[in-house]
């Protein structure tokens, strides 16, 4: 039985907007186990992003917990959170995010640089290794403006990978990226989580979620169908 | 995270922007090497008059007539006629810390040998008098008390007047120069000083004793001022009171009556320029540093251009594990690598600089220990406070605002 790499309950996040509250997330509740694919679908502006910050551990909830891996991550500091980043969670953003003018291997070798634990040539290996899983391997030097959008995200997802977290986040992570190349990359997620990988995937986008072997619908905050994807085998696999 | 890590961010940061990180050190460097040179000449000008202004004599007293705290007209002192003979008598026989004393009578005119002909001044002194002005007699010798006893028409030329008078003679002792119709036989010559800190040529003096200058060139029985010598820089001060005390005997002073008379020593002018070129090193000093203060600006500046163009970078590096604290020393340490590094710089062009004014210019220049170190304080005192404020501004990022900056 595999344990509950996530576990909300009742998660509530409000923002204040001058006089008003918007309630961008209200009575989420949900688990995630080790190895799920997950996919959290929703129209623009449902909440999507807000619940994948505060899984990430970027924001902390209005109201309600949240365990991570087993930690209650509602009550740590802007600190303990950071570190919680650094070690158990890999983003991957819909703009890729690397730094300009930055071969891919220390693009990729970024969040490790915050783990004092690690020996800089341990780093240069993970990162070597993270670069190889995403089939990038002979773009090491090369600069993010020397890469394809396509290669770009592998390396963002290679950055994700680096600090063997126990679970992969991605925000619209095709969303810059034409239908072909957004193919190859779902085919990447989906081969990282037959190796083991836990990934929680963002999207608006119908046809990206059977990708997944579960989906979450958000409407205005509040999740309205939690299935799993059985009767629809992706492509290309 | 460990500083080694910090700083390698750092500078691969610094490095993804070479020029601007250059151009922001450019502010550092141009401050430091001016601070650097101005106090290496404010320093050296300070030497330079202090060692001339002991070259003249350190221990040496100048008493003049009249009051320097008298209000109202002042008269020329050297038409006034308080000081007499006696004076210096007194001196020497009241004033124990003073070593050496001699009148001064003095007149300008023309000195004529031959067809040789030069504007100077004549100074009728005793045989104490290159003692107490630090001269020294190069040829022939100097006059003696059986020369002033008989005011014996002898003289010692200043090197300036030789070369005027006898520019073809091997030697101008055993010449004769005429002053005002007055023959005198060149006994010596005195060896050359230069020019002294106020411009004035110290060689184109003539020097005779004074009995000749009052009796046969002036008809005066008073003497324009007394140089002595205090036994030592030391007792400069109590040599001074008691030159006082014993001019005021003489002079029969009553209690409540000022001093006719002005005592004045090197001492004193040389502690009133020090204070003079402290000044201008001060000033100088202040303005550089102003050059400095607008580099630590230029680094704010930068910094707060970097931070916003790189907030999406922050934003990045708190989202994969990067602390506020983290963000800050970064941003920090980028700015005292910034500010210190081009301290580095700054401290080796300003040696470069002053050391060559002071070869090719010859100006003098004095570097000392202490304005690199300062200066090189100041840097990183400037890096950090000027880099502080960015640095915090950086480090309180939202992370999911700065991440979705555009
Ligand atoms: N920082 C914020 N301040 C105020 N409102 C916010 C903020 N972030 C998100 N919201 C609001 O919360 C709701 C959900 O936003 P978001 O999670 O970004 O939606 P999605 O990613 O699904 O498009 C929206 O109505 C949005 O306007
Ligand atoms: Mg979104």
């Amino acid at each position: 039985m595999p344990h509950d790499i996530i576990k909300i309950s009742n998660l509530r996040r409000d923002f204040n907007v001058g006089a008003e509250t918007v309630h961008a997330l209200r009575n989420v509740s949900f688990g995630v186990k080790e190895n799920e694919f997950l996919t959290i679908m929703g129209t623009s502006g449902s909440g999507k992003s807000t619940l994948l910050n505060i899984l990430g551990a970027l924001d902390k909830p209005t109201e309600g917990d949240y365990y991570l891996d087993g930690i209650n991550v509602s009550n740590l500091s802007k600190d303990e959170l950071a570190v919680i980043r650094n070690r158990k969670i890999g983003f991957v953003f819909q703009s890729f995010n690397l730094l300009p003018r930055t071969s891919a291997l220390e693009n990729v070798e970024l969040p490790l640089m915050y783990n004092s634990g690690i020996s800089s040539r341990r780093r240069r290996e993970q990162a070597i290794e993270a670069l190889r899983i995403v089939g990038l391997a002979d773009r090491m030097k090369h600069a993010p403006n020397q890469l394809s959008g396509g290669q770009q995200q592998r390396v963002a997802i290679a950055r994700a990978l680096v600090n063997d977290p126990v679970m992969v986040l991605a925000d619209e992570a095709t969303g810059n990226l034409d239908s072909k190349t957004t193919e190859d990359i779902m085919s990447l997620f989906r081969k990282l989580n037959r190796e083991g990988k836990t990934i929680v995937f963002v999207t608006h986008e119908h046809d990206i979620a059977g990708y997944s072997k579960r989906t979450i619908v958000l409407r205005d905050g509040e999740i309205i169908d939690d299935y799993e994807n059985t009767g629809r085998p992706a492509q290309g696999s | 995270m460990n500083l080694f890590n910090l700083t390698k961010i750092a500078l691969k940061a610094m490095g993804r922007n070479k020029m601007r990180t250059f151009l922001t050190m450019l502010g550092i460097i141009i401050g430091v090497t001016s601070v650097i040179t101005m106090l290496a000449i404010g320093q050296g000008s300070k030497e330079s008059i202090q060692e001339q202004i002991s070259s003249m004599g350190a221990n040496m007293i100048m008493v003049h007539p009249g009051s320097d705290e008298r209000g109202g007209v002042m008269m020329d002192p050297s038409s006034m006629q308080t000081l007499k003979l006696e004076d210096v008598e007194a001196i020497q026989k009241y004033a124990s810390h003073v070593s050496a004393v001699s009148p001064m009578v003095s007149t300008s005119g023309q000195a004529i040998a031959g067809s040789g002909n030069w504007p100077t001044t004549i100074q009728g002194v005793s045989e104490d008098f290159p003692d107490i002005r630090k001269m020294e007699v190069a040829e022939g010798v100097m006059f003696t008390d059986y020369h002033i006893k008989r005011a014996a028409k002898v003289c010692l030329l200043g090197q300036t007047v030789v070369d005027e008078l006898f520019p073809y003679k091997e030697t101008a002792v055993g010449e004769t120069i005429r002053f005002r119709k007055v023959p005198f036989k060149v006994i010596g010559v005195l060896a050359e000083k230069g020019q002294n800190t106020f411009g004035q040529d110290q060689d184109d003096i003539i020097l005779a004793p004074y009995t000749t200058i009052q009796k046969r060139i002036m008809a005066v029985t008073h003497i324009q001022s007394v140089y002595a010598s205090a036994t030592s820089e030391m007792e400069s001060e109590q040599a001074e009171e008691e030159i006082t005390r014993a001019l005021r005997i003489s002079h029969e002073l009553a209690e409540n009556e000022e001093n006719d008379f002005t005592v004045r020593s090197q001492q004193e002018l040389i502690s009133t320029f020090s204070s003079t070129s402290q000044m201008l090193t001060i000033l100088l000093g202040a303005i550089a540093s102003i050059s400095l203060l607008v580099g630590g600006i230029g680094i704010m500046n930068i910094m707060f251009v970097s931070v916003t163009e790189r907030t999406r970078e922050i934003g990045l590096r708190m989202a994969v594990g990067g602390r506020s604290r983290d963000i800050l020393s970064q941003f920090l340490i980028e700015a005292v690598i910034v500010s210190v590094g081009g301290g580095l710089i700054g401290v080796f062009l300003g040696l470069v600089l002053s050391y060559g004014l002071g070869n090719i210019l010859g100006w003098p220049v004095t570097v000392t220990e202490q304005s690199i170190v300062l200066s090189f304080m100041v840097c990183a005192v400037v890096g950090i406070f000027f880099g502080w404020y960015p640095a915090r501004k950086a480090s309180g990022l939202d992370p999911i605002d700065a991440l979705r900056y555009e």
